[in-house]
């Protein structure tokens, strides 16, 4: 594996091998602070994302290393008209390894083919976000202590949720899986991930429009955000807005060891009463993504 | 309606009846300097009508091409008057600068110098991917 553009570019093994790594990071950081000394991370962001740019230079420094990039295309040769395979053919000469946020699908893959370094792709419109799903997989891990025989509810919006269609892609690989798809009609999973991720790997799945009902039976409750914009009208989204809002209420009726995670920003699907509940893994979460991050960096750069 | 047997050149059998002028256009036959006979309407016993292209010179030609267009053609090299070499087309694996990504969204809307790729995903149903960001493309019918 040279670059991470997307999370099935990775072979379980291979996620195995990195949640492994991540792990071993959490438990001996210090064996780990000079690792990349001397090496730099180029943080290519043609859109702001502050939480992901964070964590990637927070991972970079951790392991020793140094961090170089912009966080927005404005402050980039982009706003020059520059293209992106311009751009990653000189920031290669310069960085060891690219992670990169670009508004347009598929631009880290443009960029893996010209940069002669490793690029990861930090998220490309509402494509992939690959190291969202290594994540969300580290979590699991760690608040489940296993990435089989899990019934894992997704909540909210799953018709545009890249983080929810690349999490079934990954987790659909794994023994025992089962998916209970929590969203209002008008926003589905799209047919296409249920039939050539879900039945084509033959892995169960059922949907519902009632998250209180869906509950009792989860062992991971991954919620999103139901966004305004995403209703036709007004009407459906007052309607519908407060059905996927997880409240202490609606936890009393989870199983006790049931993980609620969330991919982050939260806006009000999560009450803030919530976060001191300690089934409530999304800060965790958010932690997790250094970690992984880390670990996905020492592997592209082949240090051991 | 008779036309010359041709002694050096390619003849492009079995196309589905009425796609023989798409495909003159799409591979740019009308460039060429020999002559091109474009016969319409064929009777064909397996596909009832059909089409066949005539090129009165060995020429190269993108298989990928045909195969994306009408994956049935059979493809009949001639020289010196002698059937020299002949094959069926297959759906592609890949195709590159064929099918052009409509998906605002994707880096090639923006970017032209990038070449347009797409990729076989399931032969069956003859989709095909962008590879960029994956946006479907079916294969023509």
């Amino acid at each position: 594996m040279d670059s991470l553009i997307d999370i099935r570019d990775l072979s379980t093994q291979e996620i195995d091998e990195l949640l492994a790594v991540a792990m071993d990071i959490i438990a001996d950081p210090a064996k780990y602070s000079e690792k990349c000394r001397g090496k730099k991370l180029a943080t290519l962001f043609f859109e702001p994302s502050t939480r992901t740019r964070l964590s990637f230079e927070a991972a970079m420094y951790e392991l020793g290393g140094n961090v170089l990039g912009f966080s927005e295309a404005q402050s980039s040769s982009s706003a020059k008209g520059e293209s992106v395979s311009d751009t990653v053919k000189v920031v290669g000469f310069y960085a060891d390894i690219i992670a990169m946020r670009h508004p347009k699908e598929g631009a880290p893959l443009v960029a893996s083919m010209k940069a002669g370094v490793p690029v990861i792709n930090a998220g490309d419109g509402g494509h992939n976000h690959p190291t969202q799903t290594l994540t969300d997989l580290l979590t699991i891990w760690r608040e489940k202590g296993r990435l089989n025989d899990l019934t894992i509810g997704l909540c909210g919006d799953l018709k545009f949720g890249r983080t929810v269609h690349s999490l079934i892609a990954a987790m659909s690989r794994y023994t025992g899986i089962r998916f209970v798809l929590i969203s209002p009609d008008e926003l589905r999973l799209p047919g296409y991930i249920r039939k050539d991720v879900m039945e084509k790997n033959g892995v169960p799945y059922e949907e519902t429009t009632d998250l209180a009902a869906a509950l009792p039976r989860l062992d991971v409750l991954y919620m999103t955000r139901v966004q305004k914009e995403r209703f036709f009208n007004e009407a459906d989204y007052i309607r519908l807005k407060d059905s996927y809002i997880l409240t202490p209420d609606k936890m009393m009726e989870a199983k006790a060891d049931m993980c609620v995670m969330h991919p982050l920003p939260r806006v009000n699907e999560i009450a803030v009463a919530v976060d001191d509940d300690p089934r409530a893994a999304y800060f965790r979460q958010a932690l997790n993504g250094k970690y992984v991050r880390m670990a996905l960096i020492l592997k592209l750069l082949g240090v051991k | 309606m008779v036309i010359d047997a041709i002694s050096n050149g390619i003849v492009l059998d079995h196309i589905t009846a009425g796609r023989g002028m798409e495909l003159y256009h799409i591979l740019e036959l009308h460039r060429l300097k020999c002559s091109v006979a474009v016969l319409t309407n064929v009777n064909s016993r397996k596909m009832g009508r059909k089409d066949i292209i005539k090129i009165d010179e060995i020429i190269e030609l993108n298989f990928d091409v045909l195969g994306y267009i009408d994956p049935g053609i059979t493809v009949s090299v001639v020289r010196d008057g002698k059937l020299e070499h002949k094959f069926g087309v297959e759906l592609p694996e890949r195709v590159e600068n064929v099918i052009k990504c409509k998906n605002p969204r994707c880096i090639t809307s923006t970017e032209q110098e990038i070449p347009q790729i797409f990729h076989l995903t399931d032969r069956e149903e003859r989709v095909y991917r962008c590879i960029y960001c994956e946006s479907r493309a079916k294969g023509k019918d």
